[in-house]
């Protein structure tokens, strides 16, 4: 039951995409978020679609895993539709009840929907094609140049990196609690939301205790290896990138070009 | 009376990339008053068996039938069964949030919707029968010392007053002392006429006690028979990871060596026996 949580989870498999460097996928990412955004007729989601899907093809992860992800984000996206039907001011479309569907409202929700979708879809893609820990290199190495302004990058880095390492470890651990506790009779499905919140106190009292042991473990460990930070560390495998990567940059700016001269074209 | 698996197949990840077969078709009985030994490897699926026996995990395929009722019946009552099969998971102790020991080992009692003095007796009594003292009832259960924090974990299982108890390396991390004072428990318990399972990777663990040994390997049920018959092949233990009580390597050594003993001997008591007949003889 808990082991169904998708979203942010790497999908092993070997791909193209798999291959590529996580600055590279990072980017694509981020532009596509804006060219979601930025896109406004239908044609620039054409792109947008016909983009996303290739990429799909490309990752070669089942749909079925991708779509398994959006369960999650699946009532945030109906509330999202649901205000922009009934809230956007324009010419009415039709009455229902005491609110008014305007065609602004209409054409503002199905908008939404589609950017909402394809922006989980997408950014879903990233993790699921990039490992934990490529996907903090990626970006501990963008975030360089803000250390000029004394951002602590490296450290951000590893607090991430650490903190998406002990998920699965964490994930495992509330099982087992649950687990034991349902051993002794314990009920974490049935009752009122009150009585919900009560019944995890055996849960997560241990789970805390676990956590904090394991951070302490954690700490030492990294104390005995004499960890000092980011200052003069290097990498087992430092990110280079390669020819399959200046490709895929300049496949990417030749995209936002094309979503760009769509949305100065207007709709077809 | 008794735990039939029948044919029990169990796949963990089901329909993703890294599906894993833990069970592959496995059954056996275990009868009322029993005192069985689960051995494997790390990973070979005995702590996913046991799980399966008080219906934590619902096997992808096959049936569990205990006392003659098949536990995966619409209306089952699970609850009752957990409170039958009590279930000691591997490092028990990290299980422990009450504010106190005695209210801990009550949470068991309370979910099976018995009365206050009710629970609270049983409570008493599990933790007199995991020999703790008094003194430590009303304490945090997070200052006590790792043995006795498990024995406090072991008792909040007790307190269900289960038909079977299932302990799920229950000695890990434990010093020797440690390591007896719980076998000697679980020794006593039985001689109290609850039914064991006791899982370990550890021979000697099971070799003392266990009246029946069943060994698994990759998900598999590889042997299942009486400690002598299990230890006296050795070479198949081994061929999986395991070994045989350190005295059944000492009885082989010395048939090698020209001394007419038995080589089935698989506890210190039966050993010395053996060597003192032969020399006797």
């Amino acid at each position: 039951m808990i082991r169904d949580i998708t979203l942010g989870q790497y999908y092993h498999t070997e791909s193209l995409l798999h291959a590529l460097d996580p600055r590279v996928k990072l980017t694509g990412t981020l532009i596509y978020i804006i060219s979601l955004f930025a896109a406004d007729n239908v044609t620039a989601y054409l792109v947008a679609a016909l983009f996303l899907t290739a990429m799909i093809v490309m990752s070669r992860v089942p749909l079925s895993f991708i779509v398994r992800g959006m369960k999650a984000v699946a009532v945030i996206l109906c509330i999202t539709v649901i205000f922009n039907l009934f809230l956007t001011p324009g010419i009415p479309a039709f009455t229902l009840w005491k609110l008014t569907v305007t065609w602004e409202g209409i054409r503002g929700a199905s908008y939404m929907a589609v950017r909402l979708t394809f922006l989980i879809l997408g950014s879903s893609l990233m993790t699921l094609t990039t490992t934990p820990n490529n996907l903090t290199d990626g970006m501990e190495s963008l975030m360089k140049p803000l250390k000029a302004i004394r951002v602590p990058v490296h450290e951000i880095a590893m607090m991430m990196s650490i903190a998406l390492r002990f998920i699965p470890i964490l994930l495992e651990e509330t099982d087992k609690i649950m687990k034991a506790q349902q051993a002794r009779g314990a009920d974490f499905e049935t009752g009122g939301i009150i009585k919900r919140a009560k019944n995890m106190v055996p849960l997560l009292v241990p789970l805390f205790i676990s956590a904090f042991r394991r951070a302490n473990d954690l700490a030492l460990a990294m104390e005995a290896r004499c960890y000092r930070g980011g200052e003069g560390r290097t990498k087992m495998k430092p990110l280079v990138y390669h020819r399959r990567d200046v490709i895929a940059y300049l496949v990417l700016v030749l995209y936002l070009a094309v979503i760009i001269l769509a949305g100065k074209l207007g709709p077809l | 009376m008794s735990i039939i698996c029948d044919h029990v197949t169990y796949y963990y990840g089901k329909g993703t990339s890294d599906e894993v077969c833990a069970l592959k078709d496995v059954s056996f009985q275990i009868k009322d008053g029993e005192y069985v030994g689960l051995i494997g490897h790390t990973g070979c699926g005995k702590s996913t068996l046991v799980q399966h026996l008080n219906g934590l995990l619902k096997a992808s395929s096959g049936h569990i039938y205990y006392n003659g009722a098949d536990i995966y019946d619409e209306d089952y009552r699970m609850k009752e069964l957990r409170g039958r099969v009590g279930l000691v998971f591997q490092y028990p102790e990290h299980q422990l949030f009450e504010e106190s020991v005695f209210k801990d080992v009550a949470f068991g009692p309370a979910n099976l919707g018995l009365s206050k003095s009710e629970a609270e007796l049983r409570s008493y009594e599990a933790l007199k029968s995991v020999g703790l003292q008094d003194e430590y009832f009303y304490v945090s259960p997070f200052d006590l010392s790792g043995g006795q924090k498990r024995r406090v974990a072991i008792a909040g299982v007790l307190a269900l007053k289960p038909e079977v108890l299932i302990l799920d390396e229950p000695t890990a991390g434990l010093d020797p002392e440690g390591r007896d004072e719980i076998l000697g428990l679980v020794k006593r318990l039985h001689q109290e006429g609850i039914t064991i399972i006791l899982v370990s990777h550890s021979m000697e663990d099971v070799a003392d006690n266990a009246g029946r040994v069943i060994v698994m390997d990759k998900g598999e049920i590889l042997m299942n028979g009486t400690p002598e018959s299990v230890f006296t092949r050795i070479g198949d233990l081994e061929k999986i990871g395991l070994a045989a009580p350190g005295v059944t390597y000492i009885m082989h050594k010395l048939k090698e060596r020209g001394i007419p003993v038995e080589t089935g001997a698989t506890t210190l008591d039966m050993a010395r026996e053996e060597i003192l007949r032969v020399f006797a003889g």
